[in-house]
This record gives structure tokens, sequence and C-alpha cells, in this order.
């Protein structure tokens, strides 16, 4: 394989950007986990909380959604 | 498999075997009549502006000719109609309060044009108009200009104390006023990134997986794989375009209440 230093340097960064959408899968979890969490104490609550809870899984994405957007623009745009 | 692997992402590398096509062939602009190779100015009816005419006519369909009928017990379209109607305006007036009932018309027209443009994109062959930032970036730079309008509008000068908590202690405000007007001005970029990253990252995920199905070992893994993620991309067009609305309603109760 060859490629100049520029290559391996794109694909690395590439890589690191990757870890971020990673990251923000943990993020996602733990906004689902904790609204399951409150929503099995008090059922009766948890309808009216659907809204705030994906307002907040769009908040966590959108943070992964940029670093998969970094590692996009190192692999194709550079 | 291993090696396999590694073999598919040398050919992304040296543009050689490996994958039969590109992950990202499926967002290229292409003119609709013509060339391949035509160039695409703002009048050229590309597959982009014939996949949003198609999602506009399809949300005509189901409003207009859906509800013509306007019969007691409701067809089948004209009560998804009804549905749709009834979600949106309950959504308005949960997020704005009654006074926001006004802007009701705006929201319905962005969450269905969403709605339809990523169901229509999740047809086999077919173009999305949403996974291009070109689109999504007007459609949040409406929002975002629409609302801060209305915010001058609505409270004149008042509306500024949305950057400035009377909550807060004295010697914070200028700090939190700084970082509030930083993440107002993101608003438009976050709300226009994150509906056209979430159906890129679906659809070349698609296609990267169809590529594998080239490979004899893992086709079956990996067909299995398209059909579970297809499924993924149904739940996610439709949560994308809820957040999308949402998001803007909040938008829009922040610039008819900017007193927290």
């Amino acid at each position: 394989m060859e490629g100049d230093i520029a290559q391996f340097g794109q694909f690395i960064g590439a890589g690191l950007a990757a870890i971020g959408s990673g990251l923000a899968a943990i993020g996602v979890g733990s906004v689902a986990a904790n609204y399951l969490s409150g929503a099995l104490r008090n059922p009766s609550a948890a309808a009216s909380q659907t809204a705030t809870l994906f307002i907040g899984l769009a908040f966590a994405e959108a943070l992964g959604i940029f670093s998969f957007l970094v590692a996009l623009l190192l692999m194709f745009a550079v | 498999m291993a090696t396999e692997t590694v073999a598919v992402v040398d050919g992304h590398v040296e543009e050689a075997g490996g994958l039969e096509f590109h992950p990202f062939d499926q967002f290229e602009i292409k003119p609709l009549f013509g060339e391949i190779g035509d160039p695409v100015s703002w009048y050229t009816i590309s597959n982009a502006t014939f996949w949003m005419a198609l999602a506009a006519l399809s949300v005509i369909l189901l409003l207009v000719i859906g509800t013509r009928g306007r019969a007691v017990i409701p067809s089948r379209v004209q009560s998804a109609a009804e549905l749709v109607y009834g979600f949106v305006y309950k959504m308005v007036e949960d997020v704005t309060g009654k006074e926001g009932l006004k802007y009701f018309p705006w929201i319905m027209t962005l969450f269905l044009f969403i709605l339809f443009s990523n169901y229509l994109g999740l047809l086999p062959m077919a173009f999305t108009p949403t996974s291009h930032i070109a689109v999504t970036a007007v459609l949040a730079l409406g929002v975002f200009i629409s609302v801060t309008v209305i915010g001058f509008m609505k409270n004149g000068m008042a509306f500024l104390g949305l950057f400035w908590m009377k909550e807060a202690p004295l010697f914070l405000r200028p700090v939190i006023a700084i970082i509030e007007v930083i993440s107002y001005f993101v608003r438009p970029v976050s709300h226009s990134i994150r509906l056209a990253g979430n159906l890129v990252a679906g659809h070349a995920m698609i296609k990267v997986f169809a590529g594998f199905a080239a490979i004899a070992a893992i086709s079956p893994l990996s067909v299995v794989a398209i059909t579970a993620i297809y499924g993924l991309e149904v739940l996610v067009a439709g949560i994308q375009a809820y957040v999308f609305t949402i998001l803007t309603c909040i938008y829009l109760k922040d610039a008819l209440h900017p007193s927290h």
C-alpha cells in the first residue's frame, strides 16, 4: 500500500473521529436508560415525557453525527 | 472474514475490486433529462427536485384528495390525514401554547415535507432530498430567521431577555449571556446537520452492507443485516422528522415567551 503522509493522517483522523460517534452512543444510551428507569418507577408520568426523551436523544445524538461528519469530510472532502 | 473486510477497505482506497459501487453514489445530484455529465444549474430538473416535488405531491394527495370525501366514518386515507393533523396540532399546542397555534400551518408543512422526503427516500433506487445539507440548511435557516423575526416583532427589545438570565447571580450573567448567544447562533447548524447526518449515515450504512453482499461467504449475513438496518431506518426517518418539528416548536416557544 503506497500513500503519502497526508493520506495516512486522513485515515488516522477519520478513525479518531469515529470514536466520537461511539461516545455519543454512550450518551444516547444514558438518556434512554434514565428515561426507562424513571418511567418504570412512575408509569403514569411516562407518556407526558416522551417529547423530552426524544429531544434529549436528539441533542445527544447530534454530537455523534458531528464527529461522523468530520470523519466523512476527512475521507472524501480533504 | 477479517481478511475479506481488509480487501474491501483496500478497494475503497485503490478504486479497484472490492465494492461494486461507492456507498455515496446514491447522494449524487444528476440532471433528470439529458446526459450524465451535464452541468447542474439552479433551474435544472435534477433527481433532487424530482423527489422533492414528489414529496410535495404526496402531501397534497394525502391532505386534499384524501379528505375530499369528508365522511363521518373516515376512509383509511382520510383517517391517516386526520391522525397526522391531530398529532402535529397537539404537539404545537403542548409545546408553544395557545398563541403558537397561529404558526401551526408552517410547522405542519415542515413536518409533512420532511416526513415524506424521508420515507420516499427509503424506496429502492430513490433519492433522499433531506440527506443534503443544502436542503436541510434552507429549512433550518428559514426556521431560524422567521423565529428571530417573530421574537422581535412580538416582544420588541424584550426578546433580548432570552440571553440575559434574571435568575442567575449578577456577576455570572455576562458569561451566561455570551454562552446563550453562541448557542442561539449554533441552532441552525445543529438543526440542519442532525437531520441530514442521520439520513446520510443510515443510507450509507445500507449501501455498505449491500456491498458486502457481493462476497459469497458473508452475503446471507449481510442480507439479514440490510433488512434489520432498513427497519431501523424506517424508525429513524419518522423520529428525525418529529425531532426537527418539535425543535422548531421549542424555538418558537422561546420567541413567544423569551423570559424563560
